[in-house]
């Protein structure tokens, strides 16, 4: 991987990855090691759940937690499969005891169909949990009023959805990511959830996302550990042409090679 | 009785969560714990004693998106 053009840092944490990386769907715990190594990832995603008489969980969160000490990276627990703010601030605790770390990914879902993060649940939560000590991360939608609401309460960074969780549509809404980009200067902004290519990735990083997590497209890719190099090259190729300053667009041609009128003037 | 992930069991005079983990060999540096939906910390669960028709779940570390 080439060297990244500079760093970011969530809650003060400097960074050089923009890649966020979910754990769930790979198909063996060592192909999650390789896809954390060849993603260039400085932080993954992590889950909790009920304990249940099956148990056990064939080795997986020992392998993250191997990997995230060789590459000095860091975990995020979230509150998948929360319904209500008081279900996902309960779950955060539970986090935060298990993983010993105060960041959590905040997800509050208000529809089953679409899991639409619920708006009025997400920022009630996101205030408790800033009182009571958390660097919160909220997973939103792309809603510019919720994302100010959630800054309002405590929030330093925001991660509104590019399209629904695991649809891998992409940017369903460009004009609306744009504006919070133009709106919120400053806020580090991580796309979540939606993304399905590198391409979708990359485009996001082009609008001036600070990073992008993702999960399924590496998991469920037919090799995942080329689909997460491949992943880090496109998010690292977005952020260089969002500094490099993209060309705007033209309705028209315009001749790129400096001829003079027509090069032959035949009859 | 209480309802510990979903079975049920005894609830004597007295129990407390961390005696109810140990009974039930559970490694309590592996979970966390909450007794009818809230989160009860590790430091205090010798200290949280338990009555019947209480609910006690444990969450364990998993991978997630």
């Amino acid at each position: 991987m080439s060297t990244p053009t500079n760093t970011w840092a969530p809650y003060g944490t400097e960074l050089t990855s923009r890649f966020l990386l979910g754990t769930a769907g790979y198909p063996s715990p060592q192909v999650l090691a390789h896809s954390i190594a060849a993603s260039g990832t400085q932080i993954v995603t992590v889950g909790l759940k009920r304990t249940l008489a099956a148990g056990g969980d064939n080795g997986f969160v020992e392998i993250i937690r191997t990997a995230m000490q060789e590459h000095g990276a860091h975990l995020l627990p979230n509150t998948a499969g929360c319904r209500t703010a008081r279900e996902a601030i309960t779950l955060a605790h539970m986090a935060r005891e298990l993983y010993g770390t105060r960041w959590i990914k905040l997800e509050v879902v208000g529809d089953e169909h679409t899991l639409q993060p619920d708006p009025w649940g997400t920022v009630d939560a996101a205030a408790q949990l800033t009182r009571d000590g958390f660097a919160v991360f909220p997973y939103c939608t792309d809603d510019l009023v919720t994302c100010q609401r959630l800054l309002d309460v405590g929030c330093e960074v925001l991660m509104p959805w590019g399209a629904p969780i695991g649809s891998g549509q992409g940017l369903i809404n460009p004009f609306a990511l744009r504006t919070l980009r133009a709106r919120l200067p400053g806020v580090p902004l991580i796309v979540d959830a939606g993304i399905g290519a590198p391409s979708h990735a990359a485009a996001a990083m082009e609008l001036g996302f600070d990073a992008v997590l993702l999960n399924s497209a590496v998991a469920q890719a037919v090799d995942p550990v080329r689909m997460a190099r491949g992943f880090g090259l496109a998010i690292q190729a977005g952020r260089a042409a969002y500094e490099a300053g993209v060309m705007a667009p033209q309705d028209m041609a315009v001749a790129s090679t400096p001829v003079s009128g027509h090069p032959f003037l035949i009859n | 009785m209480l309802q510990f992930n979903d079975i049920n069991l005894p609830c004597p005079e007295g129990l407390t969560l961390a005696a109810l983990l140990e009974a039930q060999e559970v490694d309590a540096n592996q979970i966390a714990t909450a007794v009818n939906g809230e989160f009860v910390p590790r430091a205090l669960r010798a200290q949280t004693r338990l009555a019947a028709g209480d609910t006690v779940l444990t969450f364990q570390a998993i991978v997630g998106g």
